[in-house]
């Protein structure tokens, strides 16, 4: 399949006044998880093996691909669903039809993250992996603790993930 | 044998009991863990973010094991999937070239060479079950065990390459049997522990972990064995709030696969963390020790 023509709305002109959001929406038209996603033929094998959606009204893998396919981009970037997927691959693995979905709603969840802000958790999430390059970072306390109990000491700081990564 | 021990985040602050006892259980086969002081977040928590930050430091991660001439033994399923999906994606046709250019820049190289497995998968895989007989000292029999094994200890399979059966697991079980121990089937083996909604939406992850609770609570199993600290999050250290959320009971121990096998191997509480479990094991192991 040619790159973007797995969306009907492509073939439209788009007629967005936000570049931004344009950019965004190449982004996710160009990116190999959304190229195969107008395979999808709504069995719903997705939805009925998702941890997630069988307990959340608002959740569903296969809602998000047809807002997807019907065009709803700007509504689907702003769906705060997006983040009760698990990544747990359920649904991906299981797909007839050979979808991500998994990859897909991550490629979705970063694009979220370009247009606007990520839910408070996943913010602070990111700024403590940034600044301490591990989510839970270590200090002499618990260094002690450790040596205690004879587990090799740990470095406390970390600035090499900021370098890597904090310079986008 | 002899693996760079990746411990990731949360083992290390919060897992300790896996970290001591995956070292222990590791030193009685013979298995040789070198630690790298400069490992990093493995990325996993990145990849919902930005995934191109989560690839580098995945592979950040991988070239500084790669420098020293040695593969990946991980113990939490998490930090596995995202390294396996970062050594799976060199070997695609993918382009990586300005990332990897990026990590070129800081002085690092990373060229694909790095396997990356579990130690679930190594023991698995990498030692022969006659050699891990041969460790043991007691016999587990009689102990009926639930065997948890989550989404990324296997999962997205494509890049596991052929690795368990997702729709079929069964490496742990098989682990877990030559102890003598029993394992039991139950409803809803497959379900994720939802850790990863925890942050995002706290009472829709603890719903989630509780249904396991019910399904292993009904078919009577005696503890729960599984080989991610995330998940061991969800079952022992939220168990008791859930059974305050859900006005439940369930008081089911839940043990690190390499606990178990540190108990058959007859080594001593402690050294295999057992006190640092949430749920008590000491009425459960009694007769162990
Ligand atoms: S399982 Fe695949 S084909 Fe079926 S509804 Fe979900 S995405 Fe569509
Ligand atoms: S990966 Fe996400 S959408 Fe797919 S089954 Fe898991 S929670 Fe549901």
């Amino acid at each position: 399949m040619e790159k973007g023509t797995c969306n009907q709305g492509t073939q439209r002109k788009l007629v967005l006044s936000n570049e931004r959001i344009a950019g965004l929406l190449k982004e996710l038209l160009d990116c190999s998880e959304a190229q195969g996603i107008s395979a999808c033929f709504m069995c719903r094998t997705c939805s009925s093996s998702c941890p997630i959606a069988t307990l959340e009204k608002g959740f569903d893998p296969v809602k998000l691909i047809r807002m997807c396919l019907y065009g709803l981009w700007d509504q689907l970037l702003r769906d705060p669903t997006l983040w009760l997927c698990t990544s747990c691959y359920a649904c991906q693995e299981r797909c007839p039809q050979g979808i991500k979905i998994a990859d897909f709603i991550t490629v979705l969840k970063n694009l979220a993250v370009k247009k606007g802000e990520p839910p408070p958790g996943i913010k602070a999430q990111r700024e403590i992996i940034t600044q301490a390059g591990r989510v839970y970072p270590l200090d002499e306390f618990d260094n002690k603790k450790r040596a205690k109990m004879g587990l090799p000491e740990l470095p406390t700081t970390c600035t090499v993930v900021g370098r890597l990564i904090g310079a986008e | 044998m002899k693996y760079a021990l990746f411990l990731g985040c949360t083992i290390p602050a919060r897992a300790r009991n896996y970290e001591l006892s995956a070292r222990s259980v590791a030193s009685r086969l013979g298995i040789e863990f070198i630690d790298i002081q400069d490992f990093v977040c493995c990325g996993f928590p990145m990849k919902g973010i930005d995934r191109r930050a989560a690839w580098l430091m995945g592979a950040y991660n991988l070239a500084l094991v790669e420098n020293k001439g040695l593969d990946v033994c991980t113990l939490c399923s998490s930090c596995t999937s995202a390294l396996t999906e970062v050594a799976h994606s060199m070997a695609s046709e993918e382009d990586h070239g300005d990332m990897l250019a990026s990590l070129e820049q800081m002085g690092f190289q990373y060229t694909g060479k790095v396997k990356v497995r579990h130690i679930a998968r190594i023991l698995f895989e990498q030692v022969d079950r006659e050699k891990i007989r041969k460790t043991f000292e007691k016999d587990l029999s009689g102990l009926r065990v639930a065997v948890h094994y989550g989404c990324h200890y296997f999962k997205p399979s494509e890049v596991y390459e052929g690795f368990d059966d997702p729709e079929a697991p069964y490496t742990i079980e098989e682990l877990v049997r030559l102890t003598g121990a029993q394992v039991v089937d139950y409803p809803g083996k497959k379900r994720c522990c939802g850790g990863p909604v925890l942050p995002v939406e706290e009472k829709a992850a603890l719903t989630v972990a509780k249904q396991k609770l019910d399904d292993i609570r009904e078919v009577g199993a005696d503890l729960i064995c599984l080989v991610c600290p995330f998940c061991a999050l969800m079952y022992d250290g939220n168990q008791k709030g859930i059974e305050a959320e859900f006005e439940e009971s369930y008081n089911i121990p839940v043990l690190y696969l390499t606990q178990l096998l540190g108990v058959a191997m007859g080594i001593d509480r402690k050294p295999l963390g057992l006190n640092l479990n949430v749920v008590k094991t000491k009425k459960l192991l009694e007769r162990f020790y």
